[in-house]
């Protein structure tokens, strides 16, 4: 192969093919958990490619945003195809990033040596919100113009009078404006580009340490004579091949959801998003889209306090942060939930289980009714400690729990 | 395979299994409409641009659109183009919107992003449940949006139709009797004390002054306005739903051919 000669002379083509994809070597025993990091990626690409389609006809004003939107439904080839690829893309990429956290959280893949690919990842889901918060804005309807309303209010809460000057910094208006969307629309075309970086970092991390296994053993411990790890198979072919069938099944879920149900019941696209954003008439009740609402539910949950929404803030904001301190919250002497014992079981369970409901109480009003037996302002608080109790707690109860002896090689 | 699936529905669980809340209208009822009707959609577009367009515009809408639904530029431009627009223009009105914050109380909101707001049960019930009130600005109320400024457009199609009352007693948020008679039930009100609140409710509509059409006449009307609206609300609905068909299908077929790719590549991994 000359012509890869000549090109390798220059740039390390084989070199990096190698090193990343036909010599790296991932345990064989990954489970159908380890489908949503490629899965994370590939929504990553669906949504910089429709996003950069979309802006060739989106116009980013508030006098015109809202009818160039109705423009690429109506009147754009396959513009709706395009948008709605779009608008479930989001969902669809925090239903896989969400996922692929939890299967971190259960096999462990956040402790040494994994603790900056961890981190890297918590960065990476902070800039993923941040950029889905703008880009909710720019179809400019009503849900869209309120929820960053809502939001960018949050940030005037801080004391000490630096909130106010903030927010309108945030915002270039005292309200949500002209100004505010050309903004967002500028950040929200950069931010998925920083994320694409954030990811090639976030792998270049990963191939330093390896992959996690569901057994949360270090494979690179149990070498061969060649130096290849006993339970490592490369990840091309193998890998490959096993994702494209893994992207074949996701895509059946994402293609049944644009086609045949892309508002999703209201939960992808919100009904009052049809109406254009109008300054003067609030909508009777306000929720931002599923993917926030955990948080925003844990803001509601906190009262006011000396008559500022400040703390409610500091909870929420918290809530994600503790996500950082994870490697260094987890005491058990094991990666893996297979190995660790009932207390931690239980923890992740009680975790998950909360995490949703909190999702829900973030959807409803809090003068809701629960199941018609508990208004939602009342489970809230409950529920908010409960996710707290799982980090804070996570230094005694990891240490207390009775683990089981982890296996020398990986099982199948 | 089969823990992939349940996996993927386990994801999707959050999202479809939240119920919206909010009150329930008794006065909606199901159109059940049928975008496959295009008759009913060309009837429809006709009463629209008769009846409607005089205050709603269906701006992000082309005339042209009728095309897909059998009429040909002709029969548009004859049949549903009153002032000097082209066939490929939008659905434009001449009434600024400030006016109509000026003279209904709220400007007339746009029919084909409404329908797509309200959907078609709300917007088939709505136009039913016009009724007499000479209390409201127009002289009619409506069971469906209480209190709306909008007035009774297709009167002369329906008649007038009158309210028949009934007398409510609540505490508590929950209703403890009701009454045909209001005397009655501020009677047991006052008995009862405090807490309890005599609430007047409209519990059925009826036909006093009858129109140009019989009831089932205008249900009819009503309903091929509903179907016309529900389609400019999302005209690709039905393409979509078919592509759509075609696109899953070709996804299980590719899935089950990369599972056998896999299961051979895999062969050798034990």
């Amino acid at each position: 192969m000359s012509f890869m000669n000549w090109i390798d002379e220059r740039f390390p083509a084989t070199k990096v093919w190698n090193e990343h994809l036909a010599q790296y070597y991932a345990p064989k025993n990954f489970n159908s958990w380890y489908f949503f990091g490629s899965l994370a990626l590939l929504m990553l690409v669906n949504q910089i490619v429709t996003g950069v389609w979309l802006a060739m006809a989106y116009k980013p004003d508030a006098d015109l945003a809202f009818a160039s939107v109705e423009y690429i439904m109506r009147d754009m080839d396959y513009g709706w195809l395009i948008r709605y690829m779009h608008s479930t893309g989001a969902s669809f990429f925090f239903i896989v990033v969400y996922l692929h956290m939890f299967r971190g959280l259960m096999y462990g893949s956040y402790r040494q040596p994994r603790e900056l690919l961890w981190i890297i990842g918590v960065i990476i889901y902070l800039v993923m919100m941040a950029t889905a918060f703008m880009g909710y804005l720019l179809p400019w309807g009503q849900m869209s113009y309120w929820g960053a309303q809502v939001i960018v209010n949050l940030f005037a809460a801080v004391p000490f009078g630096i909130g106010e000057p903030l927010s309108e910094w945030i915002r270039g208006d005292y309200v949500i404006s002209d100004a505010t969307l050309n903004r967002f629309f500028a950040l929200h075309f950069l931010l998925p580009f920083v994320l694409a970086a954030l990811v090639f970092i976030h792998i270049v991390a990963l191939h330093k340490v390896g992959s996690n296994n569901p057994d949360g053993i270090e494979i690179k411990k149990n070498k061969d004579e060649n130096g290849i790890p006993k339970d490592g198979i490369p990840f091309h072919p193998y890998y490959t091949v096993k994702d494209i069938f893994g992207v074949g099944v996701f895509l059946i879920f994402f293609a049944a959801v644009i086609f045949f149900a892309p508002e999703m019941g209201g939960y992808f696209i919100e009904a009052p998003n049809f109406e254009p954003a109008n300054p003067l008439k609030t909508p009777e009740h306000i929720a931002p889209v599923w993917y926030f609402t955990p948080f925003y539910a844990m803001l509601r949950a906190v009262p006011p306090m000396f008559g500022s929404q400040f703390p409610g803030v500091i909870v929420m904001f918290a809530s994600i942060l503790l996500f950082f301190f994870l490697p260094w919250l987890d005491r058990s002497p094991v990666k893996s939930i297979r190995y660790k014992g009932p207390l931690f079981k239980w923890a992740l369970a009680i975790f998950a289980v909360t995490f949703i409901v909190l999702g829900y109480l973030g959807v409803v009003a809090s003068t809701h009714m629960v199941l018609g037996l508990v208004e939602a302002s009342i489970l809230a608080p409950i529920f908010t400690v409960i996710y707290f109790l799982f980090f804070l707690l996570m230094p005694i109860y990891s240490k207390l729990d009775k683990t089981k002896p982890v296996p020398e090689r990986v099982t199948q | 395979m089969k823990k992939l699936i349940a996996i993927a529905a386990l994801a999707l669980l959050p999202v479809t299994g939240m119920a919206a809340g909010g009150g329930h209208n008794p006065f909606v009822e199901s159109a059940n409409i049928d975008l496959n009707n295009h008759a009913a959609i060309q009837r429809g577009a006709k009463y629209f641009t008769n009846y409607c367009m005089g205050c709603h515009s269906a701006k992000y809408v082309r005339y042209k659109l009728m095309t897909k639904v059998g009429l040909s530029e002709d029969e548009i431009k004859d049949n549903l183009i009153f002032d000097d627009s082209k066939v490929g223009d939008l659905m434009t009105i001449a009434m600024p919107s400030e006016d109509g914050g000026k003279w209904f109380g709220a400007p007339a909101p746009d029919l084909a992003l409404e329908a797509r707001l309200r959907g078609a049960d709300w917007i088939y019930s709505y136009l039913k449940n016009f009724y007499s009130d000479p209390s409201r600005p127009m002289g009619v109320n409506n069971t469906v949006f209480p209190n709306v400024g909008m007035p009774n457009v297709l009167w002369e199609l329906e008649g007038i139709k009158q309210a028949v009352y009934r007398y409510e007693v609540h505490h508590e948020g929950h209703t403890v009797a009701t009454f045909d008679n209001e005397a009655e039930a501020a009677a047991m009100a006052e008995e009862k004390g405090e807490g309890y609140k005599l609430e007047k409710v409209v519990d059925r509509l009826e036909l006093v002054e009858p129109g140009q059409l019989s009831a089932a006449e205008f249900d009819r009307v009503a309903l091929d306005l509903t179907t016309y609206l529900a389609y400019i609300a999302e005209p690709i609905k039905l393409e979509r739903q078919r592509m759509g068909v075609w696109v899953v299908l070709f996804l299980v077929v590719f899935s089950v051919l990369a599972y056998l790719m896999k299961k051979e590549w895999w062969k050798d991994v034990h």
